[in-house]
């Protein structure tokens, strides 16, 4: 989707295109159909959790409530301020401001890396409370029996679904220093920044996905 | 190839300009022989297997070796034969020149795609040879995930890197005829090739994702000993299951809708008659890929989901026959009153319809709760779908390889031999699936490496029938690899078909037309008196 728009910066457009627009809703059609995939690969995900949390519903709360709120609660601004920042990447390409447009693309990878961090923080946290799923994984609780089984469940979960968000973002802020690179180059103009343009669209569909991942697995052990 | 003008074949010569390539055509050829070298090595497996059958006892090979070489060839023809085959061969090359642009929205993804399929292979194949795998292709849980001691994790891995490949493949084509097409070229004159493999792109990107998230939940639970899956933890097995035919049920349709789509062309074609019903084939085309997300559950009839499930997926699976049949009762009503030519492209047309309405009307049988109870994992389920997959699916490669062979090499193979082939392979095929319906029935269970001796017979009968469909398989092989060097010169459109592909040269120029083709005609308009 991206490399193709940018072939060669001599050529205004790919040589299997008619003109640039057809490239530009070629590429634009081609992220959406992207993050068509993407919904259903999480999805399968968030299906998981909703078949364990329907079966084990006093297990899943009580896990829940081990998350790190504060934390959770922080890196969601942070996120969303990172969708902002993400906007005004694209606004500025528009307007052909290539100064403002590094830089904000530059804070954008930079809010991104500061959810990383947190995240990292909150990881490393719960590896310490034993609450990584595996041989060390310990769960004291006031239900007998399964909860402890079932609370592992809920963190196999929280692990995976945090994990591969985490990927995504990693790739995602991979993806705007590559930008940033061709942006201080020059080679965005306001008649030509799509590759912006379809990044911001994955940058705001991982957002989107911690939308959803922040009260499944922070929100619903209720007021702690 | 020795001629002077320039074409895709003669456009560089080195290994380079094949691997590095971003020409759909040759990325098609790519693929061509990474299928087809898949095939053979998925085949073997059969061939072994079908001689270990031969006698109730047989003492070829051991029982775990027999599991393997199921799996192997379960996994080698489902994930890249099958599912790839049609669209990444016959797809990559056709779609642009069908609809008249110069290659793919993204030649680079393209590539890659095929890069990414070859590393897959690599992966499951080099798992499965070198230690071999035995959960079957459909990996239950929690067998693969806990008690299997073969390679799992790098086999299931090979099928995940796969999946990006089906994906990304998918998604290329969708937005290529979305954004490329030809002017004039609207929606209800695209061929339906064209149409079949976009709906089928859609369930590449809907689809597979889901596989790709339960395979890696399978290997995050072997390796880290987790318990998604498995019920001694908590996890729900059956969980699994949903997840994996929630892609492997629409899988079927990824294998027999491009199917479908060469058939729709072929039938035309050789008929010399406009395609009965053109806009309810389309329909029918959505319809299949819709209900086929829908109908998962009837794998599951006997694994405890409950009866209410498996009263609606039963129901689902009825109506999706229906889609079916009026594709079958409108190629049907094609060939009324057609001037019928009997090339061998047409044989597996014919042999196509035939097989695949075995196979759907057997699959009837199998929707159906109470007798689905009793032919559960028996050989009348291998035979269903064997008939649905190689009748339905391979028939329709072949039939469209040796249709598009003259466009694809310039080359025209010996019809004669061509035609013997066809027939080969249907005698060969009912020969050795016919009989299974009745063993399975009888309760020859599947996926056991004997079998009580009163069965010795049907077995019989299917290691002899595989042995004429080997021969089969091997025939166009050999003579079209000797047409593409040595073969008389096609010409442009040897058939007299409709379409924008025959419009061009054989073989293509490396930018499909010499000037940008405008459509003014109905699909398949061969009663206008335009092709003769």
């Amino acid at each position: 989707m991206k490399g193709d728009g940018m072939a060669e910066s001599t050529r205004a457009f790919a040589e299997q295109f008619d003109d640039p627009l057809q490239q530009k809703e070629a590429a634009q059609a081609g992220m959406w159909v992207f993050l068509v995939t993407e919904v259903l690969f999480f999805g399968a995900l968030l299906t998981a959790y909703t078949v364990y949390r329907h079966l084990y519903p006093a297990a899943f709360r009580e896990a829940s409530r081990r998350t790190d709120l504060a934390l959770g609660s922080i890196n969601t601004a942070v996120l969303l301020t990172s969708s902002f920042t993400m906007a005004l990447c694209v606004h500025a390409a528009k307007t052909g401001r290539r100064a403002a447009l590094v830089a904000l693309l530059a804070l954008t990878m930079a809010l991104g890396a500061g959810f990383l961090a947190i995240k990292g923080v909150e990881w490393a946290r719960e590896i310490h409370e034993h609450l990584l799923p595996g041989p060390s994984f310990e769960f004291p609780s006031a239900y007998p029996g399964e909860a402890g089984r079932q609370a592992q469940l809920f963190f196999v979960l929280y692990f995976v679904m945090t994990g591969v968000h985490a990927l995504h973002l990693v790739i995602g802020i991979v993806l705007l220093g590559v930008l940033a690179f061709f942006a201080a180059l020059g080679r965005y103009r306001s008649d030509y920044y799509t590759p912006v343009e379809v990044a911001g669209l994955y940058w705001h569909f991982v957002d989107i996905v911690w939308i959803f991942l922040y009260p499944l697995l922070y929100l619903v052990g209720g007021p702690r | 190839m020795s001629d002077a003008r320039a074409h895709y074949l003669n456009a560089g010569h080195s290994m380079r300009s094949w691997l590095l390539t971003k020409d759909h055509k040759r990325i098609a050829l790519l693929y061509l022989a990474s299928v087809t070298a898949l095939f053979f090595v998925g085949g073997s497996a059969a061939v072994m297997f079908r001689l270990q059958l031969l006698t109730p006892h047989g003492h070829l090979v051991l029982p775990e070796t027999y599991n393997k070489l199921f799996t192997l060839h379960g996994i080698v023809m489902v994930f890249f034969f099958l599912v790839p085959a049609v669209p990444t061969v016959l797809g990559n090359f056709l779609i642009p020149l069908m609809i008249g642009a110069k290659d793919l929205a993204f030649p680079r993804i393209n590539l890659l795609s095929w890069y990414l399929f070859i590393a897959g292979a690599a992966l499951a194949l080099g798992a499965t040879l070198y230690g071999g795998v035995d959960t079957g292709w459909t990996f239950y849980t929690p067998y693969s995930s806990v008690f299997s001691n073969t390679y799992v994790v790098a086999t299931v891995m090979g099928i995940f890197v796969a999946g990006f490949s089906s994906i990304l493949t998918g998604l290329n084509f969708i937005v290529t005829i979305h954004k490329m097409r030809a002017p004039g070229l609207r929606w209800f004159r695209l061929p339906l090739f064209v149409w079949a493999i976009y709906a089928t792109s859609f369930m590449f990107v809907l689809a597979t994702p889901v596989l790709a998230m339960a395979l890696l939940l399978v290997g995050l639970e072997r390796v880290l000993h987790l318990g998604i899956f498995n019920p001694a933890l908590g996890g729900d097995p059956l969980l699994f299951q949903h997840f994996f035919w929630f892609y492997s049920h629409p899988a079927v349709y990824i294998m027999v809708l491009p199917a479908m789509g060469v058939i729709s062309e072929l039938i035309p074609c050789f008929s010399r008659r406009r395609l009965f019903g053109y806009e309810f084939v389309v329909m029918a085309t959505f319809g299949i890929a819709f209900l086929g997300f829908l109908v998962w559950g009837h794998h599951m009839f006997v694994s405890g989901q409950s009866a209410f499930a498996g009263l609606v997926f039963s129901f689902l699976s009825f109506v999706v026959a229906v889609p079916s049949a009026i594709k079958v009762f409108n190629w049907t009503a094609t060939l009324y009153k057609g001037r019928i030519r009997f090339h061998t492209p047409m044989l597996y047309a014919l042999g196509f319809i035939g097989l695949f309405t075995i196979g759907g009307l057997t699959g009837l049988f199998l929707a159906t709760l109470g007798v689905d109870v009793h032919v559960h994992d028996t050989y009348f389920v291998i035979a269903h779908f064997h008939y649905i997959m190689v009748g339905g699916s391979v028939m329709a490669y072949l039939g469209g390889i040796h249709y598009w062979w003259p466009k694809i090499s310039g080359k025209m193979y010996p019809d004669a031999l061509g035609r013997w082939a066809a027939v080969l392979i249907f005698v060969g095929f009912n020969l050795t699936f016919f009989p299974q319906f009745i063993v399975g029935y009888l309760g020859m269970p599947r996926r056991f490496y004997m079998y009580p001796p009163e069965f010795q017979v049907y077995n019989v009968f299917s290691t002899a029938g595989a042995s004429i469909l080997a021969l089969g398989y091997l025939l166009p092989l050999g003579y079209l690899l000797w047409s593409f060097w040595y073969g008389p010169d096609a010409g442009d459109n040897p058939w007299g078909a409709s379409g924008l592909e025959w419009k061009t040269s054989s073989p293509p120029p490396v930018r499909n037309f010499e000037t940008k083709p405008v459509v003014d005609e109905e699909p398949y308009d061969y009663e206008g008196g335009r092709y003769g």
